[in-house]
């Protein structure tokens, strides 16, 4: 019981990391309709950024904030280099610049800070909470729960910024209907510059995490790919979605990597995600909490 | 001056029908053929036909089953590489455990597996539409890879998961030089093409290009969803299985699982994009560019290297080759979405009034 | 909308005399909502035998709606139909096509990746046999059946007159054009019972002849039987044996044109009279 439950609690934690990821989708799929495949090479940028800059010995906080800044105008030159000219492209379109975007961003990242892995050390380490192990012999990592924790965080921020202020508001129009965003007088350049910058920050947000759990290389770009899954379940649009269906997914994966990869050989981490977010698909194609798509003719 | 259609005159619905109306595109055409099955092997220098011709044919033919299904057919597919890959390892098994079929049955019945393996992944795509349907096809393929290095059966046991392509002989004639493969892949891939190109003229065709438009009033108008999505399935993933098999047999000969990641599936989805969506002619435009720009990067930056004595290191030109192709892929979105295709058609267009202005 | 009525463009068209025979298709106390919104309301009506039926009301009046019922594009919640001889609760859009029943949409439902020419083409897919791998041959019965199939559509094409236009792709042609287009696709499958669904929307008055010119050949020279949706009275006056009125869902007015002109019920829909 006890390991299961350890198993379980993993399952969630990584969970939890997943949704990190998946929200700069959501920003950028609820203000712009885009899905942006780049988010993934977003997320190595910033990682890669940071912990160069750490390495030449600039202090954490400034180091932060640079990188931060420098997330931000690769936020505007995405806007304004690959989206303007594409903007009454249909979706596909879109999501194929995006990933032209990934790969020069990869190709970005390692031109400017070489292309070996990185460790990254936050400060926390990846070791079983002692109270915890103690008292019930149950192992959580300080770490996860860190994770947990930061995550948590930022999405009470990120949805009550979106449902609260004047911007989150504003960003829910533009995502609805340019046009008509346009006609009430939304500065539609200024708000995709916020939501891309904002993207950018959860971006690095995921990228540090990330980064420190598995170390800063070229894989971290198919953060992407992880995330597709967990947007799957929680719908594109939703940001609570996008936690319960990171937390689904991280616990059903996990245990059945301990449950049921033994009986057919193991491994079956790299497409057991997938496999559960197609079965979804079919049974409900807009996701826990997407909206029911009407055909009308 | 050359390239008119004056005096060209159509006077039957099959002389309109042709693949190639106009006489100097026939000629060319017969010309270009003549040159590369005849030609092209007597002359070309080992290297070409090895590591350039053979691998640009079978790309040429991968993305020639890719744009059946996402340019033609409007689904889009991120398994291509998954597809290949069962083309490449049930061909060799065919050959291992059934020697007496022969390669070319043994291809056929190899594209005919990835072609089952396509419409089991491709059922869901009667629910999901768009975007969404990405998503099984990436699960096909993270899938169909975890099987490969599973199913021990599969590559005969082998500790590594890596096989050897068997030597191939055809009625007796062994098949091993470079040329010799080469001149194989080329009529292997002639063939499908023009049995593509007749495809998607004829009736199939446009029933997979009004799903792709709108499959609403597709269905309102007796095209059979389920029929025409499930075929256009088997027939590109056939397409990329055979791929696959010449990919093994005739270019890498030693095949490992990890030839056919999900890189590969992005590489041949660029190459459409790149070539042109939804066009015959597209598919081979864009493997020839996708082929060719590394090696022409490579001798560009040795060219610089040597003009100024500056040392250009090769993870550089790597790094540079990743930014130039994710650049030309916006590039072409935003510029040209119809492609390298278009471009040519544009070319064409001006040769037809050229030495004129207008 | 008074105004309409009265002073509509004068067309005046020859109509030849027709036999009118039974009832082909009969719509029967159908029922449909979306979600809290009622479309239809138990509405019934029937359509005889190589008549040319209007189905008029105001917007949001559900008309729409009701070809896509009979067409089997939304599946109603109560209610029934019958077209020749069998009775449905739930037509599938396929099924409906197979069963001869073709139609043309309000916001233009064309291949917009394709030429006029393929477009038209593909209305005749039912009518092909071969399989696609006799295609990918193209010798043989492939190429006779492409080729017979062009010879019937290019009929068509003539019939409407854009010849010019046949290998231009259709996203590229003005509106009416379009229209035309749609028109012919729905031709190409020499169906039994043609749905048109504002056949004449945003067209001048020479176009608007050009199209009455068209659904009357159909209905002359084919025997087709249609039933169309539309705003124009004069149109509906012309050239339509029998007009439903519907609004908000409900059926309040059948009969000839004159009839309904002068139904009171009909007047207050359109001038929007309280009711």
């Amino acid at each position: 019981m006890n390991f299961f439950i350890e198993v379980l609690g993993g399952g969630l934690l990584a969970g939890v990391m997943y949704a990190l990821a998946a929200l700069g989708f959501v920003l950028i799929y609820k203000a712009s309709g885009v899905f942006n495949f780049a988010q993934g090479g977003m997320v190595f940028f910033a990682a890669l950024t940071f912990v160069s800059l750490l390495e030449r010995g600039w202090p954490f906080w400034l180091a932060l904030v640079v990188t931060l800044a420098t997330m931000v105008l690769l936020g505007i030159a995405t806007e304004r280099l690959v989206l303007r000219p594409l903007v009454n492209q249909p979706p596909i379109t879109l999501f194929m610049a995006t990933i032209g975007l990934t790969f020069v961003l990869e190709g970005l990242s390692q031109l400017m800070w070489g292309s070996q892995p990185h460790g990254l050390e936050l400060g926390i380490p990846d070791v079983p909470m002692e109270w915890l192990s103690e008292k019930t012999n149950i192992n959580i990592s300080q770490f996860d729960l860190f994770a947990a924790g930061v995550a948590g965080i930022l999405v009470a921020v990120l949805a009550v910024f979106f449902q609260k202020t004047r911007i989150g508001r504003a960003l829910r129009a533009v995502a609805d209907d340019h046009q008509a965003a346009l006609a009430v007088g939304i500065p539609l350049q200024h708000i995709w510059a916020i939501v891309w910058s904002v993207a950018g920050f959860v971006a690095l947000v995921a990228g540090l995490l990330w980064g420190a759990r598995n170390g800063v290389q070229y894989a971290l770009t198919f953060v992407a790919l992880k995330a597709l899954p967990v947007l799957i379940l929680g719908g594109f649009e939703s940001i609570p979605g996008a936690i319960l269906g990171g937390l689904i997914i991280g616990a059903t994966e996990k245990l059945a990597e301990v449950y049921v990869g033994p009986m057919v050989g193991g491994g079956i981490e790299s497409w057991f995600a997938y496999v559960v977010a197609l079965l979804f698909l079919l049974v409900r194609p807009q996701g826990l909490f997407g909206e029911k798509i009407i055909d009308r003719v | 001056m050359l390239y008119r259609e004056a005096g060209q005159f159509k006077s039957s619905y099959a002389q309109d029908q042709q693949i190639f109306p106009i006489l100097q595109d026939r000629i060319g055409v017969v010309l270009f053929l003549a040159f590369a099955f005849a030609v092209v092997p007597l002359v070309g220098d080992q290297y070409w036909l090895s590591a350039i011709l053979t691998p640009f044919l079978i790309f040429a033919l991968a993305a020639l089953g890719l744009n059946i299904l996402t340019g033609y057919a409007g689904q889009l597919s991120l398994g291509t590489a998954a597809f290949m890959a069962v083309g490449a390892f049930m061909a060799y098994n065919f050959v291992l455990r059934l020697p007496w079929l022969g390669i070319i049955p043994s291809f056929i019945l190899a594209g005919l597996c990835a072609a089952a393996v396509g419409i089991v992944f491709g059922l869901p795509s009667l629910r999901i539409k768009g975007f969404y349907l990405a998503v099984a096809t990436l699960a096909c393929q993270f899938f169909v890879l975890w099987a490969i290095q599973r199913w021990g059966w599969i590559t005969n046991h082998s500790a590594s998961g890596v096989i050897t392509a068997q030597k191939i002989t055809i009625l007796g004639y062994a098949v091993s030089t470079p040329a010799e493969k080469y001149v194989l892949t080329l009529a292997i891939v002639s063939v499908m093409a023009l049995a593509a190109k007749n495809l998607m003229r004829s009736e199939t065709g446009r029933a997979f290009m009004a799903v792709r438009d709108m499959d609403v009033a597709a269905a309102v108008i007796g095209i059979p969803m389920m029929q025409t999505k499930l075929l256009a399935f088997a027939i590109s993933s056939f397409y990329c299985g055979v791929a696959g098999a010449l990919y093994a047999y005739t270019y890498l000969g030693t095949v490992e699982p990890e030839a056919f990641t999900l890189d590969l599936s992005f590489r041949v989805l660029f190459m459409i994009i790149i070539g042109g969506v939804g066009s015959i002619l597209g598919s081979f435009l864009g493997a020839a560019f996708i082929t060719l720009f590394p090696i022409f990067l490579n001798i560009a930056s040795g060219g610089i290297s040597h003009a100024f004595g500056v040392e250009i290191s090769h993870a550089l030109v790597s790094n540079l080759e990743l930014i130039i192709f994710g650049g030309l892929i916006i590039f072409f979105l935003i510029l040209e979405p119809q492609g390298l295709r278009r471009l040519w058609q544009i070319a064409k267009e001006k040769l037809r009034l050229w030495p004129f202005p207008h | 909308m008074a105004a309409s009525l009265m002073s509509a463009p004068q067309i005046h068209l020859q109509q030849g005399s027709r036999n009118i025979g039974d009832v082909v298709l009969s719509v029967e106390s159908v029922s449909l909502s979306f979600g809290g919104v009622r479309a239809l309301q138990e509405v019934s009506f029937d359509v005889r035998e190589h008549e040319v039926r209007a189905i008029i009301g105001p917007n949001g009046a559900g008309k729409s709606s009701m070809l896509n019922v009979v067409n089997g594009v939304y599946h109603p919640q109560r209610g029934k139909i019958r077209f020749k001889e069998k009775e449905f609760t739930d037509m599938d859009p396929h099924r409906a096509a197979a069963m001869g029943i073709a139609r043309t949409f309000q916001n233009i439902a064309l291949f917009k990746g394709m030429t006029v020419l393929d477009n038209i083409m593909t209305g005749r897919n039912l009518k092909m046999r071969c399989n696609f791998l006799q295609q990918a041959l193209w010798v043989g019965p492939a190429r006779r059946e492409e080729l017979e199939h062009r010879r019937a559509v290019e009929e068509i094409i003539d019939f409407l007159e854009i010849q010019h236009i046949r290998k231009t792709p259709v996203g590229r042609l003005p509106y009416g054009l379009q229209k035309r287009v749609e028109l012919g696709r729905a031709l190409a499958a020499e169906p039994t019972l043609l749905l048109l669904d504002e056949p004449m929307a945003g067209m001048n008055v020479e176009e608007k002849q050009d199209m009455c010119r068209f659904v009357l050949d159909v209905n002359d020279q084919f025997g087709t039987t249609l039933v169309l949706i539309e705003h124009d009275m004069g149109v509906v006056m012309d050239i339509c044996d029998r007009v439903v009125v519907l609004d908000y869902g409900r059926k309040i007015a059948d009969g000839t044109p004159a009839e309904v002109r002068a139904n009171q019920a009909v007047i207050d829909a359109y001038l929007g009279v309280a009711h």
